[in-house]
């Protein structure tokens, strides 16, 4: 294995993709310090501040007033998604971006107000590789958080059990580590957690706080939602179970206990701190292996960052990012339920699939995929009637990627195959390669390789 | 053999595009003369439809104490008998319901509800306990148990863009289509056709990449199937200018067509009406009964609405008491509709929900939603519910 192709891996799977430039500039690092300079790249931290106003505080009376607030609370949801999809698109600090989405998906969230989602990503942000259970309290007492799993009708007496079960469910244990009886006992802790309505500010309500003695996991106290916190996270099983989702998202669909057990050791050991945990996974031997490149589903944000980050698309009219993410089945800030977006295999249904596979000649090229091979009568219809619609596509999606700028940076005497190669991760099979040597410019040829189900996989 | 066996045998084993145009009415013919070959139709309400004000108590005294704004008088009710009537914006309803093609299932739910849409769509797509998390949906689970025939992707099919949850199987999964003609081209995009002819057997691995593949491939075949086999075929009644009567009048020209699927899934948003209800929750209904009794009506005329079966679900009901904003709140057990040409107890199945014995005001359930599932599983597509609900479940009597 070439340490070009290490590296290639390496930004394909802590970022979103490696420029050509950038892989000819790094391909002789080694790969500690490839990840030392992903580290100190993503150093900078860039909080998204594009909301400004929390329309929850507005208090609109007459009719107008409310279908004002309504539409601004539409383009409110519009501007964030753009935002941060532009961010993920373009940041130099690619590994907090990616680790931020990582997050986004852990702590699954749908909340109506843009503005508290803004903030819950902010603050997925700002820990994406600090430690963990900083970032798990954190996001536990967002609005955001508090609204979604109905924190705020968690009170003494009339416990609401739904936070509760998702802290452990989902974000810290996992199935099959807890009780019923715990899930009933911590809810009791929880209890008075809650923000202001006055002025959207996290706020402890003693009155609705059941101060009992509660029994979780063998103790006894009167315990407040911080120490369920503590005790969860002090189970070296939360340890484990992050790091099999870590594993999912950096490795490989497929968890091998052994290493996903390797990771949690560093993890636990490391206090929760995310950082060397990553620069562990990035530096084994095993994140390398062959079987292991390649071989993960591209997220659709992860397919669209990757072609705006490598083609410098910029977008006139950027809610035809939103119809793409929702086509394709990820919408930022609107998973699917609790649980997140399942990922892997699932992303892919017969519709989508194709969608993927045409998206990027959309956005690229109009929708033009051109061909070379054996072209039957109804394939030239077919490919007459793409170029006559060309000019409706370039309306509709208005999307500008900067073709200078991209072959500029690729030496005259690169072959295609090389240049398959640098595209795709997996390897390139013989009719894919055949076609692209056929192709009459560098360009169709690179509309080619972007229009593969290999380039679905990172 | 008999001769429209044969049609039909031949029709399937070659490609059916192979067939020449001259023959295709021929074709058709023998299709709609399959008998035996049932569909069911999954009709899935979104945000959680108040069933009280859809399927309405007004025998009921208390229905009318606790919704003292958003209660809808009493001469306005389709009575369907002396206790449970029908909205008035479902008034297209009342024929199919006259007619004994529309059964009533009270009280439907599980124990320990959630409230939250998210979870409890989750639990009604899944199948699951309430408080266990299934990462394959009930339809899935049904096409992976590998039944006689549910093997291909088409087996069920979602008049949408994107597939549900519940379509998801861990081996296979349903399809997506809204329109058949638009997947179609974008599987004839030459560069793709050449992918999929010309794959390297390689690709076609247990691993992901392999998965593409496959997918790409089914893809193409089941587009170019469904494409070819639907085309010619128009549908002759009119439906509703809305989504949904355009998705039902889809669902009628496949069926129609003689496509050799299952399961079609279908759904209509806007029902949570925490505020204003009684406009907002007024006009889905309306958009549902109409489409609906065009969709029974016409079925009925093609003479498919013997193996028709229409399922119609919500996440959850409603609060029996109303809210301050002339809404409500999420709830727990609602009401599923079933329509059929042949039901077995066609009209209300059970007891009208009891709105005195309720669990922290909001109704108990008296039937598992797994047993309704039980039913449409054991008695319309064969095959033993226990395959797919990971338990038995006794099920019901309503075919």
């Amino acid at each position: 294995m070439s340490n070009a192709r290490n590296i290639k891996h390496l930004y394909a799977r802590a970022g979103f993709g490696i420029r050509f430039e950038d892989l000819h500039d790094h391909e002789n690092w080694s790969v500690k310090k490839a990840v030392r300079k992903l580290f100190k790249a993503s150093e900078n931290q860039e909080p998204i501040t594009v909301l400004t106003e929390n329309l929850d505080l507005r208090h609109p009376l007459t009719d107008a007033e409310k279908t004002k607030s309504k539409d601004d609370s539409y383009k409110q949801k519009a501007e964030l998604n753009n935002t941060w999809l532009k961010q993920l698109s373009e940041t130099d600090a690619q590994l907090r971006e990616k680790m931020t989405l990582f997050w986004h998906n852990h702590f699954a969230c749908v909340c109506g107000n843009a503005y508290y989602s803004q903030q819950i990503n902010n603050i997925e942000r700002a820990n994406a590789l600090g430690n963990f259970k900083t970032l798990l309290l954190q996001v536990s007492q967002t609005p955001a958080m508090l609204l979604f799993l109905t924190n705020q009708q968690n009170q003494k007496g009339h416990p609401n059990e739904n936070f509760a079960r998702e802290l452990m469910e989902l974000f810290t244990l996992g199935r099959g580590h807890y009780t019923e009886q715990d899930v009933k006992e911590s809810a009791r802790a929880f209890t008075g957690w809650a923000f202001s309505t006055k002025n959207g500010e996290y706020t402890f309500n003693p009155r609705v706080h059941d101060d009992g003695v509660k029994t979780f996991m063998g103790q006894s106290a009167n315990f407040c939602g911080e120490d369920i916190i503590d005790i969860i996270v002090a189970k070296k099983q939360t340890a484990v179970f992050i790091c099999s989702k870590l594993y999912r998202f950096f490795v490989n669909d497929v968890p091998d206990m052994d290493h996903v057990n390797q990771m949690a050791e560093v993890f636990y050991h490391a206090n929760y701190e995310i950082k060397p945990l990553l620069e562990y996974i990035f530096t084994t031997d095993w994140f390398y292996d062959n079987k292991n490149i390649g071989n993960i589903i591209k997220s659709p944000i992860e397919l669209l960052a990757g072609i705006n980050r490598q083609f410098y698309v910029s977008y006139q009219n950027p809610v035809v990012l939103m119809q793409f993410q929702r086509t394709l089945g990820q919408e930022l800030f609107f998973p699917p339920n609790v649980a997140g977006w399942p990922g892997g295999k699932s992303w892919i249904d017969s519709s989508t699939l194709m969608y993927r596979m045409k998206i990027p000649s959309t956005i690229l090229n109009a929708g033009v995929i051109d061909f070379t091979g054996k072209a039957n009568p109804e394939d030239e219809a077919y490919l007459a009637f793409e170029k006559k619609q060309q000019l409706n596509v370039i309306k509709k999606v208005q999307a500008q990627p900067d073709w200078d700028k991209f072959l500029k940076e690729i030496p005259q005497d690169t072959t295609r195959e090389q240049m398959a190669e640098f595209m795709l991760e997996p390897p390139i099979n013989k009719t894919t390669l055949n076609e692209v040597q056929n192709a009459p410019d560098i360009k169709t040829a690179v509309i080619q390789i972007v229009s593969t189900p290999e380039y679905q996989l990172c | 053999m008999r001769r429209r066996d044969f049609l039909r045998n031949t029709a399937l084993a070659s490609s059916a595009f192979m067939i020449p145009a001259f023959l295709k009415p021929f074709e058709a013919f023998a299709a709609s003369e399959i008998t035996g070959y049932k569909n069911l139709v999954i009709i899935q309400l979104s945000g959680g439809n108040d069933g009280l004000n859809t399927i309405i108590p007004f025998g009921n005294d208390i229905y009318y104490q606790k919704r003292k704004t958003i209660a809808i008088n009493q001469p306005d009710i389709i009575k369907l008998d002396d206790m449970q009537g029908l909205n008035p914006n479902l008034s297209a309803l009342k024929e199919i319901y006259d007619q004994g093609w529309m059964s009533v299932i009270n009280s439907v739910g599980y124990p320990n509800p959630d409230r939250s849409h998210f979870r409890s769509m989750d639990i009604w797509q899944t199948a699951s306990d309430s408080n266990q998390f299934l990462s394959t949906g009930w339809i899935g689970r049904y096409l992976d148990s590998n039944c006689q025939n549910c093997t291909s992707p088409y087996t069920a099919i979602e008049v949408d863009d994107t597939l549900s949850y519940a379509m998801k199987g861990a081996k296979l999964k349903g399809i997506a289509v809204q329109d058949p003609n638009k997947l179609y081209q974008t599987t004839r995009e030459p560069f793709f056709k050449d992918l999929v002819h010309e794959h390297d057997n390689t690709n076609l691995n247990e691993d992901n990449l392999g998965y593409l593949y496959k997918t790409m491939i089914e893809t193409y075949s089941s587009a170019d199937y469904i494409q070819q086999t639907t085309k010619t075929y128009n549908v002759g009644c009119d439906y509703p200018q809305t989504n949904l009567g355009g998705q039902l009048k889809m669902m009628s020209k496949f069926i129609n067509s003689g496509l050799q699927t299952r399961v079609y899934y279908v759904s209509l948003s806007g029902f949570d009406t925490h505020v204003g209800q009684q406009n907002q929750q007024g006009r889905q209904l309306k958009v549902y009964g109409d489409a609906v009794a065009a969709f029974i009506k016409d079925l009925k005329q093609t003479g498919k609405l013997d193996d028709t079966l229409v399922m119609t679900f919500s996440e959850f009901g409603r609060r029996v008491e109303q809210n301050a904003s002339n809404g409500t709140d999420h709830g727990t057990a609602n009401n599923v509709m079933i329509f059929g040409g042949k039901l077995k107890k066609a009209g209300i199945y059970n007891n009208a929900p009891d709105l005195s014995q309720l669990d922290n005001g909001d109704l108990k359930y008296q039937i598992d939603f797994r047993d309704v599932y039980a039913t449409l599983l054991d008695k319309w597509l064969n095959v033993n519910n226990s395959l797919i609900l990971n338990r038995n479940f006794a099920g019901l009597d309503f075919v």
